[in-house]
């Protein structure tokens, strides 16, 4: 399966500039389908940015985050060709990883 | 926390709350304020703090502190969201020694939307979109230099979607 992570990290002199959006349904556990029945919750709890085997930005989600995820955040230390791995899992235990070069 | 395989890295984050609960129920006379420095330090989800229903409760859970409002502190939000569903906010702070950030809104079922952490060397700036159920305060908490800074706007939302 194609991943559910799609990345774009640009450098910027020092500065790194992450923008990620993932495929998530993030179902909150409040709202109900059409025949009533509420929908239980299923949302990203956690997710990580490596660079270079050292965090650089770590999200901890409720259920009120808007399905399929977007954040953007900027970080110092690295250069163009190096490697961002980005992580999440979800409250059923689910989980993704992907790995973007930076540009 | 080392996160290489995160399918072993959230069982073993079961096993480390599971062990937890069972240090609290047997050290049962910590300080309640440990707690959050405890959470913080392993870098775990902080459960608790997601079903709180007010900001207060949230900020007492998640930090054990109070915060403190600043104009330092610059949200960026609409001011009316026709659109609950995807609301887009920013933070961006000329504080130092930032540590985490998080978003709160007051009308929502759940309070606390998201906590980020931030180690040294990142930008202390985080963009998001979140869901509101309706018009709402809405509250971006800074932790800086041990201390906890605020800023609150309200968001007129024309059509409610905590649903997505």
């Amino acid at each position: 399966m194609a991943s559910t992570i799609r990345v774009r990290a640009s450098s910027n002199g020092d500065i790194t500039e992450v923008q990620a959006l993932i495929q998530h349904p993030m179902d909150s556990g409040f709202i109900k389908n059409a025949k009533g029945e509420t929908i239980p919750p299923h949302f990203i709890q956690q997710l990580t940015f490596e660079h270079d085997g050292k965090n650089v930005f770590a999200a901890d989600w409720g259920g009120g985050i808007s399905k399929d995820p977007y954040v953007k955040f900027a970080f110092k230390g690295a250069k163009k060709g190096d490697e961002l791995k980005i992580s999440w899992v979800d409250n059923k235990g689910a989980t993704d990883t992907t790995t973007a070069k930076i540009q | 926390m080392n996160k290489i395989d995160v399918g072993f890295s959230a069982t073993r984050r079961l096993i480390l709350q599971g062990a937890g609960a069972v240090a609290l129920i047997g050290l049962g006379n910590l300080p309640f304020g440990l707690t959050p420095a405890l959470a913080a330090a392993n870098d775990k989800y902080p459960e608790e703090a997601f079903k709180q229903k007010s900001d207060a409760d949230v900020i007492k859970t998640l930090y054990g502190k109070t915060a403190e409002p600043s104009d330092k502190v610059k949200m960026d939000a609409p001011e009316i969201a026709e659109n609950g569903a995807v609301v887009p906010i920013s933070v961006s702070t000329s504080l130092a020694d930032v540590t985490s950030v998080a978003f709160l809104v007051s009308e929502n079922p759940n309070v606390l939307i998201a906590k980020y952490n931030i180690p040294a060397g990142t930008l202390p700036s985080v963009a998001n979109r979140i869901k509101m159920a309706k018009t709402s305060n809405v509250t971006v908490l800074v932790e800086a230099g041990g201390k906890l800074y605020s800023a609150s706007k309200e968001v007129k939302v024309t059509v409610g979607g905590c649903g997505g």
